[in-house]
């Protein structure tokens, strides 16, 4: 291999241990996390590993042996992750990152297993995030497993599950969240008594249907006498018909169950999800479904991103056993010889690809979790916010808007302040400054986990399926790679396809708060890079300056026809953008958390044993993808800049500006070389050279080519990391065996 | 009738088996490479040992556990994350090395120190409870070392059953050749039991348990005391992994009858 050999200190020992996990993803400090790994981690490769070897996926069915694999989930604590202690749970405070290992873990094995730990969380989040105090403590209670002296006492109770209906047949509901088809009505309405609701209701890819105790189904209304839409919970002992149902034909997520549920019941009003008011004989509810769901899927949708990732992850150690032994027992390749040791891992490709795949799964990992600790810490910040603006008498939407439109102002003067300016202080204490920051980032981080973890991650799942040759793509392929390749897809679309994300981002991206905090991040990458070269991160520098400097571009450039190219409909731009910045935001990511790691590891006695290998090899793979993400980005800017640009052709007047071979021999008298240097050149029978036009100048856009060619010298470097990442992959020491069946 | 009792649990950890297991030489002796970085379990005769107590505890209101431990104490919290979640129990970790190569006497030693200064604890109650064997070296002698060193000498290898009787006293079955149990009545604590499998299943999972465990260990771990093993006159002049045998034979259209008969002819002859 074309590259120095790394030191013995410097070559990664084994695969990384859990506490260089702990310290990458920031729970080092966090036993309540940690054990939710380790019992999530256990059910996975314990119960969830059996189940997929034994071929319970081959059936769309909901079975005993699927619902075994609940009752390991209240076991493990993985059904009361979501609860507060006092509620049955054992994790207090914000649960995002707590939920996002769970499901990490899970998918590591089967990511149906994941959507089936997550999707009763989905269910109640509705009324986790809006629903009354009493409903939040009634469901929730209802939904944990049953607490030690309970179980002390004999009182086995089943924790009720849920199920969130808000899709439904086409054309109503999918992408366009906005349009329902379920309709609620006033059933009964005595005076002074409690409203009774008719809700009608079909669901489609419902998840956890098959055994639901309730569900919390998203409804408009249908009668004059209640406003708007709201969220409705339904109980499997409600009044009328409570039909789960088809199990949906999957190919995918076959652990999980999903079917097209109908519902036609009666329910008092007090089921509406946040309550309600009555004015003038209208019942109001406090929350529209948009609202409800709006606020649930921010956070929700990060622990699927997290899924992709888990799975590129798992691949690389059955990958890598598959390629050190793929020609052992064969007549020529004798224990000792290199064939027999090395395996196809004497092949630069097959190193360097798995490589990509790694480099991806780090990514893509240090990007989720990143977003899913914001939502954390941003979530007292969030009450606080709220509590502030309720006390000035501002109550939600445009109001909330306006009032914070100075916090934001305020918050990118903070980003503009040098380190040392004593008006930091006095800002970065202001909550609302705190608030408005930490949206900015989330409402980009989430889109961004959920479209490129799932994305592009399906992309490169295919890849590692690719890497087992045919083995990869049949039932006992260790590491189930090939269902998790397909899976992924699965991933990709639910609780929001990637057109939903980019929509999303095309938004949010733009928003000036979170463009300072790029400008200030792509400045961080610099001082990064100064201390810390070997991480790729100047080589990130420059991509996100060559971004933002393509969207400022785009954003007052019009094409021939004088239309506005950065304009919501014009996906063709927004979108494109858009993948862009994700590549960008993970490979940010990966290499921040590779800078914890080595300012924490040591301090940490068994992550520092080998440390100085582990982020040598991490920070190559950062280095790797930060190359990845400048070339995806730069290829996608230079499309964008250049391809709204009409080619300049042999029959209109932009030819003009080509020499003549006549004019061309008068000059080369007075310059010398010129002919060499001039590209199109006319004859004098007016015959030019077979191309499309004359080539393209760069007038307007010179600044570009400057950033962009400063940008491929950046790369200066890419390639000898991922040498070095390729040799540790041929050296890193593996286990015997997969820990969990095939 | 219930009996209050103090059950102390000696419990090692080693590399998880799953784990590539290379012996190496180290300054200290032998070794295993990357030893430190390799994921860890409890000694699988020591769980056993700890999940026995916990029942025998649970059923004897009053009791108490305590899980003594000597090994890096990173790993021992890294091991807890997973064992906290079964059963109750207070650690007392001793911050020393891993492996199964330090002598069993040193170990012994600094066991028999640390249980013998337990504060609260009742000898006269106590039932020291850990694995006839290791998953680690096997030698099985450091739980009885343990129990000389705390003069103890009413000592059951072996035992996969214990049945308190209202007087005090108790039944053990321990162990013999040919899948039998040698059945003895002891007058009573204190005793040293190694267990072997025992009867129990693996204790289910429970986080709220996890949780209460957590907050008494996280802090024993922070004030572990530290251990230096004496070597002695222990010298190793070799070690290697027991040799692996597999020998494959690709028969085809062999009745099931036909194919029994060949097991039962090959396990009679090993």
């Amino acid at each position: 291999m074309a590259t120095a050999t790394l030191s013995e200190s410097r070559t990664m020992l084994t695969l990384p241990s859990d506490s260089v996990r702990q310290i990458l993803w920031r729970f080092a400090d966090r036993y309540d996390l940690q054990m939710l790994v380790q019992s999530a981690r256990g059910v996975a490769r314990g119960k969830v590993a059996r189940l997929v070897a034994s071929g319970e996926r081959n059936t769309h069915d909901w079975t005993p042996a699927k619902n075994e694999m609940l009752l390991a989930f209240d076991r493990a604590g993985i059904t009361a992750a979501f609860m507060e202690p006092e509620e049955g749970g054992f994790i207090a405070g914000p649960k995002n990152l707590a939920l996002s290992l769970s499901a990490f873990e899970l998918a590591w094995v089967d990511g149906g297993a994941a959507t089936a730990s997550l999707a009763s969380f989905l269910a109640l989040s509705p009324i986790h995030e809006r629903g009354t105090q009493e409903q939040i403590t009634h469901y929730k209670t209802l939904a944990a497993p049953p607490q030690p002296q309970e179980q002390k006492d004999g009182q086995d109770r089943r924790p009720w599950r849920g199920a969130f209906a808000l899709t439904e047949p086409i054309p109503y509901v999918g992408v366009d969240t906005g349009m329902l088809s379920g309709k609620v009505a006033i059933a009964e309405w005595r005076d002074g008594e409690e409203p009774w609701l008719q809700v009608d209701k079909r669901g489609r890819f419902i998840t956890n249907i098959a055994f639901a105790d309730f569900v919390t189904a998203a409804v408009n209304s249908a009668d004059p006498r209640i406003k708007g839409s709201c969220v409705v919970i339904l109980e499997t002992g409600d009044e009328g018909s409570f039909d789960r149902g088809t199990p949906t034909k999957k190919l995918v997520h076959q652990l999980s169950s999903t079917g097209d549920p109908i519902f036609s019941m009666k329910v008092p009003a007090s089921r509406i999800v946040g309550g309600y008011t009555v004015k003038d004989g209208v019942l109001i509810p406090n929350f529209s479904h948009g609202e409800i769901i709006e606020a649930v899927f921010r956070r929700t949708r990060v622990p699927v991103g997290l899924m992709s990732a888990a799975k590129l992850l798992s691949a690389v150690e059955p990958v890598i056993r598959y390629q050190r032994e793929r020609f052992r027992g064969a007549e020529g390749s004798k224990p000792g010889s290199i064939r027999y040791e090395h395996g196809i891992q004497q092949r630069e490709d097959a190193l360097h690809r798995l490589v990509d795949v790694w480099a991806t799964g780090e990514a893509a990992a240090s990007l989720g979790f990143a977003a899913a600790r914001l939502f954390d810490e941003m979530e007292p910040i969030e009450k606080q916010k709220t509590a502030i603006l309720k006390e000035r008498g501002v109550a939600g939407g445009r109001a909330e808007m306006k009032a914070l439109k100075e916090s934001e102002q305020r918050a990118i003067e903070l980003l503009s302040l040098k380190r040392d300016d004593p008006r930091r202080a006095e800002l970065e204490a202001d909550p609302l400054v705190q608030y408005v920051l930490m949206d900015a980032e989330a409402n980009v981080l989430c889109p961004a986990t959920k479209l490129w973890n799932t994305g592009h991650g399906t992309n490169m799942m295919r890849e590692a399926v690719s890497l087992m040759g045919g083995y990869g793509i049949t039932e006992d392929c260790p590491g189930f790679l090939g269902q998790k390749w397909m899976d992924s897809q699965l991933e990709a679309t639910y609780e929001g396809p990637e057109a939903v994300q980019r929509r999303q981002l095309t938004v949010t991206m733009t928003s000036e708060v979170f463009l300072a905090q790029f400008r200030a991040w792509t400045s961080g990458m610099r001082r990064i890079a100064n201390t810390n070269p070997g991480t790729g991160a100047c080589t990130l520098a420059s991509a996100m300056h060559l971004w933002l400097w393509t969207l400022n571009y785009l954003q007052k450039a019009t094409d021939p026809a004088g239309n506005k190219l950065y304009h919501g409909q014009r996906q063709g731009v927004t979108f494109a953008l858009a993948d862009a910045l994700c590549w960008l935001l993970a490979s940010r990511c990966q290499i921040l958390d590779v800078l914890e790691l080595e300012a924490q590891g040591p301090a940490d006695s068994v992550a520092a044993e080998g440390l100085e290998g582990t982020v040598q090899f991490l920070s190559d793979l950062c280095h790797t993808q930060a190359a990845q993400a400048a070339g995806e980005a730069s290829r996608i800017c230079a499309e964008l800049v250049f391809g709204y640009i009409p080619h300049p052709t042999w029959v209109d007047a932009s030819h003009q500006g080509c020499f003549l071979a006549s004019e061309l021999a008068d000059y080369e008298e007075t310059m010398p070389g010129i002919t060499a240097m001039a590209v199109d050149v006319l004859a004098a029978d007016g015959s030019h050279p077979q191309k499309a036009g004359p080539c393209a100048g760069c007038a307007g856009n010179s600044e570009f080519l400057r950033l962009q060619n400063k940008l491929a010298t950046c790369l200066s470097g890419a390639r000898l990391a991922k040498d070095r990442a390729a040799e540790t992959v041929s050296k890193v020491m593996i286990p015997e065996a997969l820990d969990y069946p095939a | 009738m219930p009996k209050t009792l103090h059950i102390v649990v000696c419990a090692g950890i080693v590399p998880d088996p799953l784990q590539t297991l290379e012996p190496v030489t180290t300054p200290a002796g032998p070794g295993l490479k990357n030893e430190m970085v390799l994921p860890a379990v409890l000694d699988p005769w020591a769980a056993s040992a700890l999940y026995e107590a916990a029942a025998l505890a649970a059923k004897n209101p009053g009791s108490k556990v305590w899980l003594v431990s000597l090994g890096p104490k990173a790993k021992l919290q890294q091991v807890m994350l997973t064992i906290a979640q079964r059963v109750p129990f207070e650690l007392v970790p001793i911050d020393g090395p891993i492996g199964g190569f330090p002598d069993a006497h040193s170990t012994a030693q600094v066991l028999a120190e640390t249980i013998a200064a337990l504060p609260g604890l009742d000898r006269f109650r106590l039932l020291l409870f850990g694995g006839w064997e290791s998953a680690t070296r096997g030698a099985g002698v450091t739980l009885q070392l343990v129990g000389e060193r705390l003069g103890i000498t009413d000592q059951f290898q072996g035992v996969d059953q214990i049945t308190l009787r209202d007087d005090g006293s108790f039944e053990v079955l321990e162990r013999v050749e040919g899948g039998r149990h040698q059945v003895s009545i002891c007058a009573g604590a204190p005793a040293v039991l190694g267990w072997a499998t025992g009867n129990l299943a693996e204790p289910r999972n429970n986080p709220q348990i996890g949780m209460a465990n957590m907050r008494t260990i996280m802090p024993a771990l922070q004030k572990a005391r530290p251990a230096t093993l004496a070597a002695n006159s222990l010298r190793y002049v070799s070690a290697s992994l027991p040799k692996q045998q597999r020998t494959t034979r690709v028969v085809k259209d062999l009745s099931p009858d036909e194919i029994a008969a060949e097991l039962a002819a090959w396990i009679g002859a090993e």
